[in-house]
């Protein structure tokens, strides 16, 4: 409705009161100048995925890593999640393994954070959120044990550094001092806080500030102490939902070798719209659209020779 | 005609300015006002406070007493009684005021949590008008309840023959006592506290809530632990808020902690919460008749200034509290 | 697809799952945390039920003991309580009380919070007021009362009230007690009409400025209507408080339980004279006060209630009328 219906509507005499009709305009709009249109990146012509795109062949190569024996940690069978009536993930099934990092790549919206999320349940949060199919731990239905156990063993990292307005120990110490009903003692907790600063990359920087706010950090140091407080209740597996998209491409680095050092241990499952990334960190690779999961394999195949159409147009850049 | 961005435009003309002086000079009669009843109270205080010097706060002497001593001053200003040791008055304020803050930060904080994490939802809908309806209830009617209902239920079925004897030569227990008091202030103060907690903790950031919930720790340690942390502050000010509310409540306070200028004895065991006690509002509204009586009515005034003084000194102990909590709370990147 | 649905039950407990390494035996909930949950919910069940008992207690004994005659006879002095009649000058008090602590108030609340919201300069007087404002706000109303009799006995405001032989000004009278009841008011109605002020954005004011209106009419014309809500919600929260203070009428208003105006003139003389409020009425008639008549003491409250809950259901009502959508 337009301002002056809208005025006589409430009763305002449009030529009386011309400011009161004036304050129901939107505000004036700034233009933008525009110089040349902007380009589309073109498929790669023909071929039935066997041709290696030029583009492709330029990305990073792997991180060096150590050689492990994969066993496998998490799968999920048939998983489906819906928000409402709205599909978010459609029957997926892959297998999450220790000794190796599994990225899910995908477009905005294709449902990889949603299939994160429901590893450690914490779609659950979500009221409207509905989920189909199997999710196993070792062998195990995730919805037949107490969450909190679950989280315990599949820890997470998210995309903003989270840590908690305390100090940097009481922030490592966090996960094992809330559980159970006896509270361990600062001495016995030191050295594990420390180990897991030590895993994190973070000690060295911090060793003699354990004490201050771990507000005041850096955004580098703050993920990098989230993972500290992840790895200190010693979960299976790891979950980073974007972790590096809010860090600078120095802290960025640090926490890809942490990622790739720590596989051994732990099973660590990483989304990322990073390409680059993903190129340089996983062993595996799921590449989901919409919802659905079009390609799961070895990273090397998936990157250099994909089967699907569509994960060759991603891979090659052409959409996001 | 220069057209600015920010709500101060520079006004044009000379309309504008005489309406900004008009306005602004409007605002600072508040300071002024506030200002004058600084001065004003004090002026009329000092004298009892001269007089006494810091025996004023001390005790000694049964304070009725003495407020009728001042009250019968003979009529010549050199002969002026002042005599007075308020200690009791201050006692019995700061015990009534402290426990009733005490309990309600409990209930509060507890409830809060409830509402906000624990509650089914259509509970959680009805919460909101209780809160609402606790707060709007006048201190009168909370006053006649405790004098008619609970003051007559705390004298004779509560407290016993034997502890009635106990005191009966120091103090008649009748029932209006520190514990009624206590507990019909702690209704009176919670739901201020809830409704900002609850506040509070609605807004701590979900990527707290979820790190922890993504720790494995279970709801109540995350709410305990991350969640009152983040609310801090905030449950300073509510703290500040009840306190202050607590400390100007005269006339629920004269009708059901009792009128006498008595200060219970911890000595006396459990007996001790039953005794009466009034406190320094509840006093100024006891013995408002006496106005007229000059120094009386100075008595009175300094009595109202140390509330004066309380009152301050608690916004700027909240404040204080609040600026040393920064540092744990996020800041803008 | 089957559905899981994952309701927030409280403290759930489960066995620990067999073939864990050091994750055994922990339990989520521990014994600590269920006492803590049971505790929350008691306290938010006994915040419920206090309500519940107040209002059906004083629900019981306003209409075991309400009767109209009471709402509509005057006060009389008398100990036989047949005969002391009803509280009609309370009621009246209430309302010429309310009115003119509001019609004091709100002029003078909408008027700061323009100044805090639009000019606010210089800066330091600015926050200076706004702390004023808050300690307003937290002073006890008992010492405002007294404050404010101290400031009406000087012989400067004597026409506010009534003054004896040998000019000792009374002090206490409609005026006066409107007076420091519209202090009460104040913050309220600062903090309201501030709040709807704020919420207007700058590109209104600039729509304005650019029609060649200068900044007083733009108040005037566009601002304050806009923020008729919050200015009303702010009277109204206002009047609720000065319904329901008993401190500044016990000390200001004179001990007359009918309405004695100082002088003959219709309007002015009420005002200038003294009366009672309902909720002196209340605390007279408790055993705090004289105390003979408990029932109609009950009677009183009870109507006394039923006004804040009635000004307070205004609140609501005013804040939940259609806000005016600004186009972004």
């Amino acid at each position: 409705m337009d301002p002056l219906s809208r005025a006589e509507e409430e009763g305002v005499d449009p030529l009386r009161e011309p400011l009161a009709v004036a304050a129901q305009l939107p505000p004036p709009v700034r233009r933008i100048a525009v110089e040349e249109p902007p380009t589309v990146a073109q498929p790669p012509a023909g071929g039935n995925g066997h041709v290696v795109p030029a583009a492709v062949a330029a990305l990073p190569k792997r991180m060096p890593r150590a050689e492990t024996a994969p066993l496998e940690r998490m799968r999920t069978e048939a998983l489906s999640i819906a928000y409402g009536q709205k599909l978010a993930v459609n029957q997926v099934s892959l297998s999450v393994r220790r000794g190796e990092v599994l990225a899910l790549i995908g477009p905005s919206g294709c449902g990889k954070t949603t299939l994160l999320r429901s590893l450690n349940r914490l779609v659950d949060l979500t009221p409207a959120a509905n989920r189909g199919g199997r999710i196993l731990l070792d062998g195990e239905d995730v919805d037949l044990f107490d969450v909190t156990h679950l989280r315990r063993r599949v820890g997470m990292l998210f995309q903003q550094p989270n840590p908690f307005p305390m100090s940097i120990f009481d922030n490592v110490a966090y996960g094992l001092r809330e559980r159970g009903s006896k509270k361990p003692s600062k001495r016995a907790l030191e050295p594990v806080v420390i180990q897991a600063l030590q895993r994190a990359g973070l000690f060295e920087e911090v060793k003699d500030n354990l004490d201050h706010p771990a507000l005041a950090l850096s955004g580098g140091q703050q993920q990098r102490l989230c993972i500290a407080r992840s790895l200190a209740v010693e979960p299976e597996v790891l979950l980073l939902d974007e972790p590096c998209s809010a860090l600078d491409p120095i802290s960025t680095q640090v926490i890809e070798e942490t990622i790739v050092s720590l596989r051994s241990e732990i099973a660590i499952v990483i989304v990322t719209h990073n390409l680059q990334q993903a190129q340089r960190v996983a062993d595996h690779v799921a590449f989901m659209y919409l919802g659905d999961l079009i390609e799961y394999g070895e990273a090397e195949r998936v990157f250099g020779s994909p089967v699907a159409e569509r994960t060759r147009e991603y891979v090659s850049g052409g959409f996001g | 005609m220069s057209v600015n961005g920010s709500h101060n435009a520079k006004p044009v003309d000379r309309t504008d300015q005489r309406a900004e002086l008009a306005l602004g000079a409007l605002a600072s009669a508040v300071l002024l006002l506030i200002g004058f009843m600084i001065v004003f109270v004090f002026s009329k205080a000092w004298p009892s406070f001269a007089h006494n010097g810091l025996a004023w706060f001390g005790g000694g002497g049964n304070v009725d007493e003495q407020l009728a001593n001042i009250f019968n001053s003979p009529a010549n200003p050199s002969d002026y009684v002042y005599t007075m040791h308020a200690w009791p008055l201050l006692y019995a304020t700061a015990l009534i005021t402290g426990g009733a803050l005490l309990l309600s930060t409990a209930i509060s904080l507890l409830s809060a949590m409830f509402i906000v994490e624990f509650a089914p939802l259509a509970m959680q809908r009805l919460m909101q008008p209780v809160i609402r309806l606790l707060a709007a209830v006048p201190s009168v009617v909370y006053g006649l309840i405790g004098i008619l209902v609970l003051v007559p239920f705390v004298g004779n079925q509560v407290i016993s023959g034997a502890e009635k004897d106990s005191v009966r030569y120091v103090i008649q227990l009748d029932g209006t006592s520190v514990l009624v008091g206590v507990l019909v202030l702690t209704v009176m103060i919670t739901p201020i506290m809830v409704a900002i907690t609850t506040d509070a903790l609605r807004s701590v950031p979900r990527n707290w809530t979820e790190g922890a919930a993504a720790l494995g720790v279970n709801r109540w340690r995350a709410l305990r632990t991350v969640g009152l942390r983040a609310a801090r502050p905030a449950i300073v000010a509510a703290a500040v808020l009840a306190t202050a509310r607590a400390l100007g409540e005269a006339i629920m306070l004269s009708m059901v902690s009792g009128s006498v200028g008595f200060a219970p004895n911890p000595l006396d065991g459990t007996t001790f919460i039953f005794e009466p006690a009034r406190t320094l509002a509840a006093t100024i509204v006891d013995n408002a008749e006496g106005l007229s009586v000059k120094p009386f009515g100075q008595t009175i005034y300094a009595f109202a200034a140390v509330l004066l003084i309380s009152s301050f000194f608690l916004s700027f102990a909240g404040w204080a509290a609040r600026q040393s909590m920064r540092k744990y709370t996020l800041q803008a990147r | 697809m089957s559905t899981h649905a994952h309701a927030h039950a409280p403290a759930p407990t489960a066995a620990s799952p067999p073939g864990l390494s050091h994750h055994h035996g922990e339990e989520s909930w521990s014994r600590g945390d269920k006492i803590g949950v049971g505790l929350a919910w008691a306290a938010g069940i006994l915040l419920c039920v206090l309500a519940a008992a107040i209002v059906f207690y004083m629900l019981f004994r306003g209409l075991q003991y309400l009767s109209f005659s009471l709402l509509t006879s005057h006060p009389l002095p008398s100990l036989d309580q047949t005969k002391s009649g009803g509280f009609l000058d309370p009621i009246e008090g209430t309302v010429i009380l309310t009115i003119l602590g509001t019609a004091i108030a709100a002029p003078i609340g909408v008027g700061i919070a323009v100044w805090l919201s639009e000019y606010a300069r210089p800066s330091w007087l600015a926050r200076a007021v706004e702390s004023g404002v808050e300690i307003v706000a937290g002073t006890p109303s008992i010492v405002l009362a007294i404050f404010g009799l101290l400031v009406f006995q000087q012989s400067v405001f004597g026409f506010l009230s009534f003054t004896a032989e040998g000019n000792a000004v009374f002090g206490r009278s409609f005026f006066t007690a409107g007076a420091m009841m519209a202090l009460i008011a104040l913050p309220l109605i600062v903090g309201s009409t501030r709040e709807a002020l704020q919420s207007i954005p700058s590109h209104v004011r600039e729509a304005s400025y650019a029609l060649g209106k200068d900044k007083i009419a733009t108040i005037r014309r566009v601002l304050l209507p806009a923020s008729r809500r919050g200015i009303g919600t702010g009277v109204t929260l206002g009047m609720g408080r000065i319904v329901g203070d008993t401190a500044i009428v016990v000390i200001l208003l004179g001990a007359s339980q009918q309405i004695q105006p100082e002088n003959g003139t219709p309007v002015l003389g009420v005002l200038k004279g003294t009366g009672s409020t309902l909720t002196t009425y209340v605390y007279n008639n408790s055993p705090a006060g004289e105390g003979g008549a408990p029932q109609k003491a009950y009677a009183a409250a009870f109507v006394l209630l039923v006004i804040v809950i009635f000004l307070n259901f205004a609140v609501d009502m005013i804040a939940r009328r259609k806000e005016p959508t600004w186009t972004r």
